[in-house]
């Protein structure tokens, strides 16, 4: 008895020890400093002199602050790339389920651009919508289209992001759909088939309820990454693009903070990103809570 | 019936290739604008195969700007995070796994909770941190938090690690194993492929990392790859010196697509799992 619980108060001791490294992590680089943008957002923080408490009056400009609306804005129209993503990654992922030949090679090709480095591409792409030498414009060419210059233009920056987008990660999805479709049973196809349903039947009764956890992984997630996009339009459009038609809220976080020093100000849209961000995975964890997170 | 499958499977398969050449077109024509000479960059129509090849400009980067620094502290950083990185997250999963101790779980999903934090949320204190550190425009705010570990890695090998029967450590226990030596010789050999995984997924991650370097990153020698490239984009540009430009950018995506083409079956493995385990 007394050997056990003295095998148990080790146990104890090492099992704290083992954990204390990401423990501290957490404590000294995540929750310390958001304590900190949460009291630094009711602050005239500059980063240099004094804080001072200004009660809400930071998140009262932010009401007001039209340039913080176009990004919030441009922010949500990028997330359009969503569905487009999903819908595409899909049919992708229903197309490779069928064992058609070269599946192996062309799951690698279409995640190439995942695994490639954002600025790169970001560089790319940017060439790639050069009005007179671009790629993209060349190919609308070939149709006789003549396309703008999509950068440069108001109208088309967000579309022409929105592409970028859709093209960097549908391999991602694709790869997600692909392994849960793989784990979707023959029988229901042979249940279903016995009882005369067609493809598309089949499709909308069994396929898409199945993938359903899947799909909704995605939104969430692609949620939380569509809302901190940055490195594109820094690089891209590094003064935030034709009328700030292009900046992102993380980009006007990042102007605010480290140009303009508003540090307080910048806080205060960190504080309204988080708590968006946190209410989109709380969701998640709860629509989850039954099928994953076991924690015995 | 079956011919009909088969005139379908061919439909299919045509329209994944043009979707593939979709997807990797424009890689191709990154690879061969720096190939060129700078008049064939804007021939119309354009020019694919560029005659001749031109290989002067993959010289000339490396003396354009600091590409090789850039390639230094890229490695750097990245080295000395996943590796110690690796060893205190796999370290941590062994105990949250395998080890009973007092508000484990508390701790745990107090972990897991916290990746609800988006860096943006927390960037501008734990800027302030380091400054008054003294740390920036040094590689240390980029290394020293991953050291500690990280938690999508914890909660990876956790998963992973439950697969592992129990009673393998429990006899090892009793035969009087040290808790370290449980997890270093029993532990770790067992979940090594999804150490991998998890550790080359991390690499990529800090390899193509944006955000954090341009905050902390001024001095051109001290910059990462990603911040070296996007630099040149800046410059070059201006002097529309594109197969300079798409040089650069091709070296920094080179070595993850090397990575990637050789562990492509333990990415792809890894990225699948932990989607559809949400």
């Amino acid at each position: 008895m007394n050997q056990k619980s003295n095998l148990y108060r080790k146990e104890k001791i090492y099992g704290f020890l083992f954990i204390l490294p990401p423990l501290l992590g957490l404590l000294i680089f995540t929750l310390y400093p958001m304590i900190y943008s949460i009291y630094g957002s009711f602050t005239d923080w500059d980063g240099l002199g004094q804080m001072n408490l200004v009660g809400l009056s930071n998140f009262k400009d932010l009401w007001t602050d039209e340039l913080f609306h176009k990004a919030l804005f441009n922010t949500l129209f990028m997330m359009l790339g969503i569905p487009i993503g999903i819908v595409l990654a899909l049919l992708l992922a229903l197309g490779l389920n069928r064992g058609v030949p070269g599946t192996t090679a062309f799951r690698v090709i279409y995640y190439v651009p995942v695994i490639s480095s954002l600025a790169a591409v970001s560089i790319m792409w940017n060439w790639a919508y050069n009005g007179d030498y671009g790629l993209v414009n060349q190919f609308l060419d070939l149709f006789g289209i003549s396309g703008p210059n999509w950068m440069a233009n108001k109208y088309t920056v967000k579309p022409a992001l929105i592409i970028m987008a859709v093209w960097k990660g549908v391999g991602y999805t694709m790869l997600l759909y692909l392994a849960a479709l793989q784990s979707v049973s023959r029988s229901y196809y042979e249940a279903a088939e016995l009882d005369g349903a067609g493809s598309f039947k089949a499709f909308w009764h069994i396929t898409w309820p199945m993938v359903r956890p899947v799909t909704f992984f995605i939104i969430v997630t692609n949620i939380i990454g569509g809302s901190q996009i940055f490195t594109e339009m820094n690089i891209m459009t590094p003064t935030g693009g034709p009328e700030y038609a292009s900046a992102s809220v993380v980009f006007y976080i990042w102007q605010k903070a480290f140009g303009n020093f508003q540090m307080g100000y910048a806080s205060a849209m960190a504080v309204v990103l988080g708590a968006f961000i946190f209410v989109v995975t709380l969701i998640q964890f709860r629509m989850n809570e039954k099928q994953s997170f076991d924690v015995d | 019936m079956k011919s009909r499958r088969r005139v379908t499977n061919t439909i299919i398969f045509i329209l994944l290739l043009i979707g593939a050449v979709f997807m990797i077109g424009p890689l191709l024509w990154m690879l061969s604008t720096s190939l060129k000479d700078k008049q064939d960059v804007f021939a119309l129509p354009p020019v694919w195969i560029p005659n001749p090849f031109q290989f002067g400009k993959y010289k000339e980067i490396w003396e354009a700007g600091p590409l090789l620094s850039g390639i230094k502290n890229s490695v750097i950083i990245a080295v000395s995070v996943t590796l110690i990185g690796t060893f205190t997250s796999s370290l941590a999963a062994f105990a949250f796994a395998k080890l009973k101790f007092p508000a484990k779980n508390k701790i745990f999903l107090l972990m897991l909770s916290s990746l609800m934090i988006p860096y943006p949320a927390v960037m501008i204190p734990q800027f302030f941190m380091f400054s008054k550190l003294g740390w920036v425009d040094t590689l240390l705010p980029l290394i020293v938090p991953g050291l500690f570990g990280n938690i999508v890695m914890i909660f990876f090998l956790r998963q992973y690690l439950s697969s592992v029967p129990n009673a393998i450590i429990e006899a090892a226990k009793i035969d009087g194993s040290s808790y370290f030596r449980l997890y270093s010789s029993i532990t770790f050999p067992l979940i090594k492929p999804a150490v991998a995984a998890q550790l080359i997924l991390w690499f990529m991650g800090i390899w193509n990392d944006y955000l954090s370097p341009i905050i902390y990153l001024n001095s051109p020698e001290k910059q990462t790859l990603q911040l070296v490239i996007a630099n040149f984009n800046a410059t070059y540009a201006i002097q529309t010196d594109y197969p300079l430009i798409m040089a650069a950018s091709i070296i920094a995506l080179l070595p993850m697509l090397i990575i990637f083409l050789i562990f492509q079956k333990q990415i792809i493995e890894s990225v699948a799992i932990s989607g559809v385990k949400g």
